[in-house]
This record gives C-alpha cells, structure tokens and sequence, in this order.
C-alpha cells in the first residue's frame, strides 16, 4: 500500500538548512495499522505531508495506494483520506456543510455525499450535531468529525496525524475503538503518527521507530520491546542483598543485576518463566522476600536503547520542527 | 473545474450570509465617506476650477466603489490566512479538487460580495442624494468593480500563501493601499491643474488611477472616452496578472 525509498526532505530557514526527514525506507502492506512513532520535530509530520502530497520530497521517490507521489499525486489524492495533525474544520461550519463538501470534493453526488456523511457520523457518535457549527463542538467530537472528513470518501488508506493529541483520557480510549472499528469494518490501511508510546503499543500492528528525521527501529510492540534488555524483575529482600545477587546472576539469561541497599534489579528475557525458579532459588537459600515485581519493557525503553535519549524529553520542538511551520 | 470552482463559491457564499459583519463594516466606510464628506464635497466642486466636469456625486460614488472593491479585496487573504491556520486549506488541498478551483471560488465570492456593497452604495447615493448618472454608466462601473475585487482578492489570496503571517499581512497592506489610494485621486482627483507636476506624473503611473478615471467617466456617461478605454485595459491586465499569480501560486506543490 505505500512503499517509499529515500524519502528526505530539506527546508531553508534564514539561509540554514535543515534535513527534516533524511532518506527514508519503509513499506506498508494492506490492511496494516503502522504508527511512525518518535518525539517532536523528529520529521513525522514533514514525511506525512509528503506522503499525502501536500509537500514535495526534495529526494527519494514513493507509491501510495498504487499511485506514484512524483507524477500522479492527484491520483494519490483521489485514494487516501488525511486527517491532519492540528484539525480540519472551519469554526463557523455546521457540522453536516463540511462533511457534504467534503465529500462532494471528492466528486460525489450531493445526495451521496449526504447519505454516507449520515451513516459515517452516526458510527462515530455524531449523529443530530449536523446542524451544529464545528466551534460549539468538544474537542473529542471534533476530532471525529475530523477523521469523518478523512473518511468520507472511504478511502483504502488513511493517514492520521496525532490523532489523539490535546485529547483527554477517555476521548483517547474511545477514539482508539473508533479507529480500530473503522479499519476492521472497511478494512482499510491505517498509517499513523504518534509520540504516544501507549497509543503505539494499543493501537498499532507495528511500528516505525523515528528520530532526527531517520528510522531507527521497526517492528511489533513486542518484538521491538524483546529487543530491548528483557523484562525487568525487582526483588526487595529483608536482608544479605548480595548473596540474593549472587543467586539471581545463576538464572538462566539473567544480566544487567544491581544491588542497591534491600533491592535486588535484573533483566531476563522472560520475566514470567523465570519467575517461578527464582523464587524457589531464593527460597532455598532462606533468604527472605518481602516484594517482587515484574515489569514488561515499555516502548520509552526501548526508544531509550536505541537513541540515548527517553522519548519524553523530546518535548521541546527542535528546529526541524520550526522548519516544517515556516516552509 | 467548474464544479469544484462553484462548490467552494457556494461555502464562501453560504458563511459570509451566515454572518455577514465584514459586509456591513465594509458598507459602513463608503456610507460615512457620502454623508461626512459629500456635502464638502458639493461646495468644493462648485468652487473650485480644475474639476473634473460632472456633478459632485457623480465624482465621489465611482471613487468610493473603487475603494471598497480596493479595501475588501485585498484583506481577502487575511481570512485564507485564518482558514489555513485552522487547516482547513490544507484539508481541500489534500482532496483531488482541482487547486486553481480553490482559488477561483473564493476570488468568485469575493467579486460577489464587492458587487452587493458597490450596488449598496449607488442605491444609497441614488436614493438620499442627488446622483445623476446614466444607468448603462453605473452598470458598466459595478462591473469595474467585481473584475477589480478579483484582481485585488486573487493577488491578495497569493500574497497570503507566500508570507503566511497572519500578524504581517495585514500591516503589509495597510503600508501599500494607503500611498496607493492617494495616488489614485480617490478623494480629490489627482488633476493637471490641481497637482503639482510631480504629483500628477506619480499619480499618472498608478494603475488604480486610471482604473478610478475609467469609473468616473462612466459615471459621466462618457462611453466613448479614452480614460475609460485605457482604464479598461489597464484593469483587464492588472487582473489577468494577478490570476496567473494566484493559480501558480496555488498550485505549488508545497504551500
């Protein structure tokens, strides 16, 4: 569904250059939910705009939705529905005028437009708010109303630019049912940008891991987080710290163990399976437990292992990211 | 083409009607203009040589037209600028609607819009003071008005999509319509016998001088005039340069 091959993009700003995106490689197969998953200013909304032909790549060459984005970007156009990071929708608006144009844009008919505008707002709650202009709308509604203009058209892709950015909790969950019910319904592939690491990890059969305008990983939540060190696995103990150390470094696949006062830390590949015979071993060497914890590598790990950095303190825009305003 | 031209037209249309404060504001200028300055502008008329022939209202109207197609075109992209903002030109941009219809719907409906105000304006003057003018004169400058109103809004449009500022915009217009009026005899006609030779040469290489010149003698009844000619012309190619500026502008693949 989208193949791309060093896909970059450079922007001036005041005589600097910035390489926003630099030669990107990747592909999506029908029907995959892929999120581009990185922190701020790492190049994600410059390549989504590429890819959706609002922006010329400087290099490189791509096909999406069977269309070549350098000679047929209407062609790319007619195929994908984009809802934008930032939202779509004029504030005066009624909710039903921009669906109906929307899809008229598309080249339906009025009373086609109308007819699938109604089905599509009822099955993402927007049912009796036509009337209604875009303003006086919440921000979950809002941005289903977005992605109804994004799919009016029932697109085989769809791009979704931060979909639940500036949502509140549960707009998120619900949002999230409403994408993965979306894409089971019409089976549609979904292409999406996140620097979300739980929206990555519950919505998206695999990731591209980016960062500085590269891809640095891909692959499914779990393989990318058994990637990572392994599990990690706390045991705080009553007392003798280093001989429990001494103990847990025997486990089959045990590293990285750290002895800090009462705490024992170790990483295994498999906490769970190696749960059971580390409480025996400690148990039989009558060293007393007083808690044990397991916990599953989290994305932020693994975006910590692959760049040095944690994916929150990406927070603050980098200049790629001022670049991409100002082009 | 045409179908996406009249789908955005008829969006532009439908949310100017739904609240149409700009439309008033931009009626109110001229309306003051005829009942502040008018009647100064009887007695000025009357005593002063060097007028142009033509009684006092005959002279202001087509000036005031001209200066409400002027300010309510070019301000055109400061309401581009706000929709692109909230992404809504960026979301008509992703869909396979031709992009030069982009344009072409909204200078429509600015042209539109322009039209209402100018006939707003003759009927007021028409209606409260004493205009006499042929009708073919005051229809012919109401359609000065709409071809002006797609010049400015389709340079205007253009020019937004290349500062993208909404705060510099503005500011921006402000600095180049006000010599640009002046210049162009709108209040006092910028005559021979009126203006010093400097003066009256300046104003002579503004093309809105002659566009104002080309409303004046239709609202003379002078048909056969040359100013209106030449301020035809002028006007013609004024607008055929700003289309070509827009639609290129549009449709660059990175906006």
């Amino acid at each position: 569904m989208i193949t791309v091959r060093g896909l970059a993009r450079q922007f001036t700003l005041r005589g600097r250059t910035v390489d926003a995106v630099k030669g990107i490689d990747f592909d999506v197969a029908a029907g995959e939910l892929v999120g581009f998953l990185g922190p701020n200013g790492a190049g994600k909304t410059t390549t989504l705009r590429m890819l959706t032909t609002l922006l010329r790549p400087t290099r490189g060459s791509g096909t999406v939705a069977g269309c070549d984005l350098l000679t047929d970007p209407q062609g790319v156009r007619r195929k994908i529905g984009y809802v934008a990071q930032g939202g779509s929708t004029w504030p005066e608006s009624k909710v039903g005028e921009e669906i109906e144009l929307q899809a008229r844009l598309y080249g339906l008919s009025r009373a086609e437009a109308r007819r699938r505008g109604a089905l599509l707002a009822e099955r993402l709650d927007l049912a009796g708010l036509e009337q209604r202009p875009a303003k006086t709308l919440s921000g979950g509604q809002r941005r289903r109303l977005d992605i109804v203009l994004g799919l009016v058209h029932e697109p085989q892709l769809v791009f979704l630019d931060e979909p639940t950015s500036g949502l509140d909790p549960q707009s998120r969950a619900n949002l999230w049912d409403h994408v993965r019910r979306m894409r089971a319904e019409q089976g549609m592939t979904v292409f999406l940008t996140t620097h979300y690491l739980d929206e990555a990890d519950a919505l998206c059969d695999r990731i591209l891991v980016t960062d500085d305008g590269k891809i640095v990983a891909e692959g499914t939540p779990d393989e990318l987080k058994a990637g990572v060190a392994g599990d990690a696995i706390t045991v705080d103990v009553a007392d003798r710290a280093a001989e429990a150390a001494e103990v847990v470094r025997r486990l089959p696949g045990a590293h990285d163990v750290t002895v800090v006062a009462e705490t024992v830390r170790l990483r295994v590949p498999r906490g769970d399976s190696v749960l059971p015979e580390l409480l025996r071993a400690l148990d039989s060497h009558r060293i007393t437990m007083t808690s044990v914890k397991v916990n599953r590598p989290t994305l932020d790990d693994v975006f910590l292992s692959l760049t040095g950095r944690s994916l929150r303190d990406g927070e603050a825009a980098s200049p790629a990211m001022e670049a991409t305003h100002a082009a | 083409m045409l179908r996406d031209t009249w789908l955005i037209f008829l969006r532009d249309m439908k949310l100017c009607l739904r609240n149409p404060t700009w439309l008033i504001i931009g009626i109110m200028q001229p309306l003051l203009y005829l009942f502040l300055f008018g009647p100064l502008m009887v007695t000025v008329v009357a005593h002063t040589p060097g007028f142009p022939s033509g009684n006092a209202w005959a002279v202001l109207t087509p000036a005031l037209i001209v200066q409400t197609a002027l300010f309510s075109g070019s301000f055109a992209g400061v309401g581009l600028l706000t929709e692109y903002r909230v992404g809504v030109v960026d979301r008509f941009r992703g869909t396979p609607a031709s992009r030069s219809a982009l344009l072409f719907g909204k200078v429509l409906a600015q042209a539109v819009q322009a039209t209402a105000q100018s006939v707003l304006i003759v009927l007021v003057t028409l209606l409260v003071f004493d205009l006499d003018a042929p009708a073919s004169g005051m229809l012919l400058s109401l359609a000065m008005a709409a071809v002006l109103a797609i010049t400015l809004s389709s340079g205007s449009y253009a020019l937004a999509m290349v500062l993208k500022s909404e705060a510099a915009f503005p500011s921006l217009m402000n600095a180049v319509l006000l010599p640009l009026l002046l210049l162009s005899g709108v209040l006092l006609p910028v005559t021979a016998q009126l203006a010093p030779g400097w003066l009256y040469n300046l104003a002579r290489i503004n093309p809105l001088t002659h566009v104002v010149d080309a409303e004046r003698a239709a609202f003379r009844g002078d048909l056969g005039s040359t100013g209106l000619l030449t301020g035809s012309l002028v006007l013609l190619a004024m607008a055929a340069l700003a289309l070509v500026w827009g639609t290129r502008t549009f449709q660059k693949e990175n906006a």
